[in-house]
């Protein structure tokens, strides 16, 4: 058999047929739902009176509404409650696997995956959300899908899919201080551009991205669509086995050991053919963060904010000039020390404990800047409890952060988490896109430990000045 | 869903690369448990101002544009989210055809499953189209699927490419899930396949 990459594997073994004009029907091994994409299609499942046709290999989260303040009281948008209740009375009537609002366990669905040992490797999984990307981190082929497809992968347990083109990005090298795996991607997509990975699954390679650990590999490949690409995903190895192992809904005992051998097998093989490949080094890369409305409009924090006379193309000047405006920024100034008025940590992109832990270390014996609004909101109940256990939650309150329930929060603002016209944003989501975060609300991208920095010196700052 | 054979409808330009899903329908308007009732807040953040009031200065705001059917981009149009209520305000609105030089993937996709057309043509044939957009009731384009041909008021016609399945599927309005079904023993045929050689496959089960 000729080379293969570890998308080509993990697609032939999902294949359960492809169709004359080259479309296959793909098995999908985990199907993770949350409210705001599923509504009507259970409804769609209901009105053709289908059932899942496997629930056991379904789960689902609420995530997007829900508040991350107090969640005794009832939950008080009625357009969120809502979706809250029709998800319980959907998981309720077709028997799909809950993990209630309540429940430790809740929280954002790209965290509760892996943390859970829901998501393994090898597998295919979709969710009805762009960042199901996140996945790909267990060496597994997960994509985001439209609500049409998630009622397809409910009633058939399938998709219907044509073979992405396979891309590598390699990062060579050891990322220098300050640097984490955030700062790697936003180089990386402002190298590509956000469509530099349409219509492909892009593989992560390279001596820097095997020194990553998983967390680290979920940032990255959370942001894959950021590139435009269907996927990303790294090859499993030895740090995913362990972080697999033990994991609640994870193989046990001789399971394990028999997963682990087929897992073995996945990554590519030596001169397995990409169509594209792009190559970076670790030590090129500084703490970077974005200054305009589009994921690619990246600079490292001793950059200054490009000028659109310098930009030949005439629509892309004219879009560059509408980012300055929207971003309230001029051309040429330096983009560190630019004064912020709220710092978000947390989503599906940088919530997990490891993110937590690079935040605390900025944050330990500083106080949040006169005038700043500090939010942390932890990927899960799970992450919540282990960074009470490790004291992290009173290192942030005694510096004058708030300490939140897990959600998706201020990444997108479904919840009363909302940015109000004109505030500036250093936070560590995924999209910078206008009104994101809120109406008018202006979003700079960057690590846990630089919104850390800004949020203890009260503007854009680069964080290796302070650890 | 609806059929798409032809359609001979107003365009409306909107001259700009990436515009992304939070731009088509802003996070804030997913609250919805239908598919309907999206359409007053297509393009939100360009189309009305702070007060709530229209913005006239922006094209689906104007006639005869606000009957537009058709809309013309530029590049990755629909990039960011995987919402499907993209194409489902698209759709309220009254849009039935998109065509730009290149798309986001997701919404490529899901384009299809609402019976919405992309077409992908190069950018200078995109900016021709704008032009003839340009001159609203008086210029109409015509998209005739069956024959791949976009029409131009004078006449020209610029074909343009469609995977056959999915051309298919838009020509008869047929959702895939029925189509998918009818290889249902195949499917079980692959699960009882991952039974043996998956056996260490957990399934997901809380009390």
């Amino acid at each position: 058999m000729a080379p293969r990459t570890l998308f080509d594997k993990i697609w032939d073994d999902h294949v359960v047929e492809t169709l004359p004009d080259g479309t296959s029907i793909l098995y999908i091994d985990r199907h993770l739902v949350h409210e705001v994409t599923s509504p009507q299609a259970f409804e769609g499942l209901r009105l053709a009176g289908r059932r899942l046709r496997h629930p056991e290999r379904t789960i689902a989260v609420v995530d997007h509404n829900v508040p991350t303040s107090d969640r005794t009281q009832p939950i008080e948008e009625p357009e969120s409650r809502n979706q809250i209740e029709t998800l319980e009375r959907n998981v309720k009537e077709f028997g799909v696997p809950y993990f209630p609002l309540l429940s430790a366990n809740q929280g954002i669905v790209h965290v509760v995956g892996p943390e859970q040992g829901i998501s393994l490797p090898g597998m295919t999984i979709v969710c009805g959300d762009s960042h199901t990307s996140t996945h790909g981190a267990m060496g597994s082929l997960a994509f985001g899908i439209g609500t049409s497809e998630v009622e397809h992968v409910m009633a058939t347990q399938t998709i219907l899919q044509k073979p992405a083109k396979n891309m590598r990005v390699t990062v060579e090298g050891v990322p220098g201080h300050g640097v984490s795996a955030k700062d790697i991607m936003l180089a990386i997509i402002g190298r590509i551009g956000t469509a530099g990975g349409t219509g492909h699954v892009i593989e992560f390679a390279g001596s820097a991205i095997r020194g990553l650990d998983m967390a680290g590999r979920m940032t990255l490949c959370n942001m894959s669509i950021e590139a435009g690409a269907r996927a990303g995903l790294v090859a499993p190895d030895e740090t995913t086995f362990e972080y697999v192992r033990g994991r609640p809904f994870a193989p046990k005992g001789e399971d394990f050991d028999r997963a682990v051998a087929y897992w073995k097998t996945l990554a590519t093989d030596e001169g397995a053919h990409f169509d594209k490949e792009v190559t970076l080094r670790a030590e090129d890369i500084s703490p970077t963060l974005t200054w305009g409305t589009s994921p690619e409009t990246v600079l490292p924090i001793s950059g200054t904010v490009p000028d659109p006379a310098q930009e030949p193309d005439e629509a892309r000047r004219a879009q560059m000039q509408r980012m300055l405006d929207y971003m309230g920024l001029e051309a040429g100034q330096a983009i560190a020390g630019t004064p912020v008025d709220v710092v978000f940590i947390g989503s599906c992109t940088n919530s997990r404990i490891e993110d937590l832990r690079a935040a605390a270390r900025v944050a330990e014996g500083r106080k949040v800047a006169q005038g700043v609004r500090a939010m942390i909101v932890p990927g899960s109940g799970n992450v919540k409890r282990q960074a009470e256990e490790e004291g992290l939650d009173k290192v942030f309150l005694d510096a004058g952060f708030e300490w939140r329930e897990a959600g998706c929060s201020m990444c997108l603002g479904m919840n009363p988490d909302r940015l109000t016209p004109g505030q500036r944003c250093a936070s560590t989501s995924n999209r910078n896109f206008e009104g994101r975060q809120g109406p008018g609300g202006r979003t700079h991208l960057l690590s846990p430990a630089m919104a850390a920095a800004a949020a203890v010196t009260g503007c854009l700052t680069d964080v290796r000045e302070l650890v | 869903m609806e059929k798409f054979t032809t359609l001979s409808a107003i365009a409306a330009a909107l001259p700009e690369a990436n515009i992304d899903t939070d731009k088509i329908i802003p996070a804030r308007f997913l609250k919805t448990t239908q598919r309907t009732g999206l359409g007053r807040h297509a393009f939100d953040a360009m189309r009305y101002r702070e007060d709530g009031s229209e913005n006239p200065d922006f094209v689906l705001n104007r006639e005869p544009w606000r009957k537009a059917e058709i809309l013309i981009t530029f590049d990755n149009l629909g990039c960011g989210s995987s919402r499907e209520h993209a194409p489902w305000a698209l759709l309220d609105f009254g849009i039935r055809c998109v065509i730009a030089p290149s798309f986001a993937d997701i919404f490529f996709n899901n384009c299809f499953k609402n019976g919405i057309l992309p077409i992908s043509l190069p950018r200078e044939v995109c900016e021709r189209l704008m032009d003839d957009a340009s001159m609203g009731e008086n210029a109409r384009l015509t998209v005739d699927l069956a024959r791949q041909v976009v029409i131009r008021p004078d006449g020209e016609e610029v074909s343009f490419d469609i995977d056959p399945f999915r051309k298919h599927l838009l020509l008869e309005g047929l959702d895939d899930i029925g189509q998918t079904l009818q290889h249902e023993q195949g499917i079980t045929r692959y699960e009882n396949r991952e039974h043996q050689e998956k056996s260490w496959m957990p399934s997901i089960h809380i009390d």
